[in-house]
């Protein structure tokens, strides 16, 4: 190891050759100063962008830490890409759940020559931010982002390893008329890209299975007061409530629920499906469902050893989509490979081309992007704790936009398994 | 007809809370003329003091009324220190200054006081501890907890003690003097600092009360969470009239019954064109008209100066 740390003039030298897509001054001048050893090492800096602050810190930062994970392990492999030592680093970035802001932090990844970035957490966030990765021709895996317009812009670089709202509402709406045996149901969203989408997506299902929605309702991402609205809803006595959103507004919700005696069941997407909910919702938690696209943590195949290696690390419990983030360091760290080059232009092909087997199941992309075959598991919160009711495969039913924008020559997908 | 009981109760809880916060914008604006727009910040600053006392004594075995009573004590102690400290650093030395001057620095001190809150209690939605199991109860169809009732009849309390020692009493009498002029008042030989101090004391530990109930209410405490309850807030003492401590009275809870009855209604009235997410418009749409028709507000004297 001592090598490593006595050629530090050298590696940022030669990650300055390796990184620079714009500069071609920068690269030369570089260099020059760069002796050609064999044994050197190419550093390789891996953005990750998510709220570190604010209402949803608590996901950014598990999704942080799970990519710190997966550049940490990556490291202590010790990578070869092209005959060269790779070091990856971690560039961390606050998006404050601000699709304002997210475009800034991407500008700001992208200016400090992240070769690929794992982000944004919300679809509000990620989707500002593909134009400028996708500008900048860097690959973007979004560990978490489920709105489907995300990889409809037709850009090449934008990815991720969740199922989507195209997939994760219907299930919900399948898994509400099929399973509970709902036939009147109430939609309530928070008026933004994620909650909206996954709500309109929902009710459409529901229609199309013949069930009614009695009430369709909307809130904000900061109202903590949802008295009124229910008190309507309450009115067409629903049999099941949906929320289309995340949990500060989730758990007031299902609390002012149990006080005006609602006795209709809410059920909400991966935005709920978290520990906070339980902790804001108290007693009013109890069966409330969810939805989470991806296998239950402890279900996927890597699942028990990450979620121990993760808490030893960071003395905290895997909040959300920490798997995630940390397959998307190693999907990227197996197209560098497969290319034989850690330059995005060379390697953002390879990533369409991904097979890999992870911590979260198969990972295979579809030509937009989207995660083939994405599972999805609906959970209910028993004594106080998320507990899985049952998996759904989506399988490869082809959404009606699947034929717009394919991202990779045609040649280059391989046939679906 | 259950379901408008349901929405009335729902308003007057609501309004239970943004009546309590429109006193204090209210009594300084009476003496001071100043919009004092940290006020929605120290009920935040309440709101986050009385769960942290929550947080450390909710296994600590003592009584339920007890914890209770010291998180109450707590933030209005708290918020007594910060108001009055507030008015004497930042708004006494720019009392003869133009309007302007401590208009801005109200704004300064509540982005001062949101920013250092989130410095001690982090960023992050704190939840409260299951404390209170409320229980339920029907009134007219219409479910009740005894928490909303708490809610309720503690404000009601609070303001008749407020009314009573503003109108009956010999500070009252002082504060609706020094209200009434500054420099005639302090010629009768009243300490106008004194009152003005006293005004704040007041204003911020109604604001601490308010704050506890947001807590105990929705179970969920921020630190931003001020500046819509304060703007809100703000808009009941002007619909009730500014400067007048009935009005802000009957101003918060008008204003929760409009939201509670615009957001259950708008939709089936406008054909599902506007939404229930319209309601924080109907909110601010009934300030414009009050602004424009009776610009005094509702309980407001018309007054050659206009709110």
């Amino acid at each position: 190891m001592r090598i490593f740390r006595a050629l530090p003039i050298i590696t940022a030298a030669a990650a300055a050759i390796m990184l620079s897509a714009c500069g071609k001054e920068e690269a030369t001048s570089a260099a020059s100063k760069a002796p050609a050893t064999a044994d050197q090492v190419v550093i390789v800096k891996i953005g990750v962008a998510a709220p570190l602050t604010g209402p949803q810190a608590h996901i950014g930062n598990d999704i942080r830490n799970g990519v710190q994970l997966g550049v940490d392990d990556l490291n202590a492999q010790g990578l070869t890409v092209g005959g060269k030592k790779v070091k990856f680093e971690l560039l961390a970035e606050d998006d404050e759940a601000n699709p304002t802001k997210a475009t800034t932090v991407a500008q700001k990844l992208v200016d400090s020559k992240a070769v690929a970035v794992v982000g944004h957490f919300n679809s509000g966030a990620s989707i500002p931010a593909s134009k400028i990765y996708s500008d900048a021709g860097i690959p973007q895996i979004s560990p978490s982002s489920t709105n489907p317009k995300y990889t409809q812009q037709g850009f090449k670089t934008t990815f991720r390893v969740v199922a989507h709202d195209d997939q994760q509402g219907p299930t919900l709406a399948n898994f509400a008329v099929r399973k509970l045996g709902a036939k009147s149901i109430a939609v309530i969203d928070d008026s933004t890209a994620y909650g909206q989408g996954l709500a309109d997506a929902f009710e459409k299902t529901v229609k199309e299975l013949g069930a009614h929605v009695v009430a369709r309702e909307h809130t904000t991402d900061k109202d903590t007061d949802f008295t009124a609205i229910l008190t309507k809803i309450k009115g067409t006595n629903p049999e099941l409530i949906m929320f289309g959103g995340i949990d500060p507004q989730a758990g007031p919700m299902a609390k002012q629920m149990a006080s005006l005696g609602i006795k209709a069941k809410l059920i909400g997407g991966d935005g709920i499906q978290t520990p906070n909910f339980i902790k804001l919702a108290g007693d009013a938690s109890e069966g409330q469902m969810a939805s989470m696209p991806g296998l239950p943590k402890e279900k996927m195949p890597g699942g028990q050893e990450f979620m121990n290696k993760f808490k030893s690390k960071f003395n905290a419990d895997v909040e959300l989509f920490a798997p995630m983030g940390y397959d998307a360091v190693f999907v990227f760290a197996d197209a560098m490979k497969r290319a034989g080059s850690t330059d995005p232009a060379k390697f953002l092909p390879e990533v369409g081309k991904t097979r890999l087997q992870g911590i979260i199941g198969p990972i295979e992309f579809d030509e937009k992007g989207d995660l083939r075959n994405g599972p999805i598991t609906v959970y209910v919160v028993k004594d106080g704790k998320w507990e899985a009711l049952e998996t759904v495969v989506p399988g490869g039913a082809p959404s009606p936009q699947a034929a717009a924008a394919p991202k990779i020559p045609a040649g280059a997908t391989q046939a679906g398994y | 007809m259950d379901i408008f009981v349901q929405q009335i109760v729902n308003g007057l809880v609501l309004g239970s809370i943004y009546a309590l916060v429109a006193l204090g914008y209210t009594m300084v604006y009476g003496i001071l003329g100043l919009i004092n727009f940290a006020h929605g910040d120290i009920v935040m600053v309440g709101a986050l003091v009385g769960l942290s006392v929550f947080h450390a004594l909710s296994g600590s075995g003592l009584p339920v009324p007890l914890v209770l009573l010291l998180a109450v004590g707590a933030a209005m102690v708290v918020c007594m220190a910060l108001g009055v400290s507030i008015e004497r650093l930042a708004y006494r030395p720019l009392r003869h200054a133009p309007r302007l001057a401590p208009l801005i620095t109200a704004i300064g001190v509540s982005i001062l006081l949101q920013y250092s809150a989130a410095l001690v209690w982090s960023k992050q939605y704190i939840p409260m501890p299951e404390l209170l199991s409320p229980t339920r109860f029907t009134v007219l169809g219409a479910h009740v907890t005894d928490l909303q009732a708490a809610i309720f009849l503690l404000a009601c309390g609070v303001m008749a003690g407020l009314y009573w020692f503003i109108t009956k009493t010999r500070v009252g009498t002082a504060m609706r003097a020094t209200e009434q002029n500054k420099e005639v008042a302090g010629l009768m030989g009243i300490d106008i600092n004194r009152i003005i101090s006293l005004t704040f004391l007041v204003g911020s530990g109604l604001a601490a009360v308010a704050g506890i109930m947001v807590v105990l209410y929705y179970g969920i405490g921020h630190y931003s969470m001020g500046f819509i309850l304060g703007l809100k807030a703000f808009t009941a003492a002007v619909l009730g009239g500014i400067g007048n401590v009935r009005g802000a009275m009957l101003g918060g809870m008008l204003l929760g019954i409009i939201e509670s009855l615009a957001s259950g209604y708008i939709g089936d009235l406008t054909g599902g064109f506007f939404g229930s997410n319209y309601r924080d418009v109907f909110a601010f749409l009934v300030l414009v008209l009050v602004l424009v028709l009776r610009p005094s507000g509702l309980l407001g004297q018309a007054s050659g100066e206009r709110a």
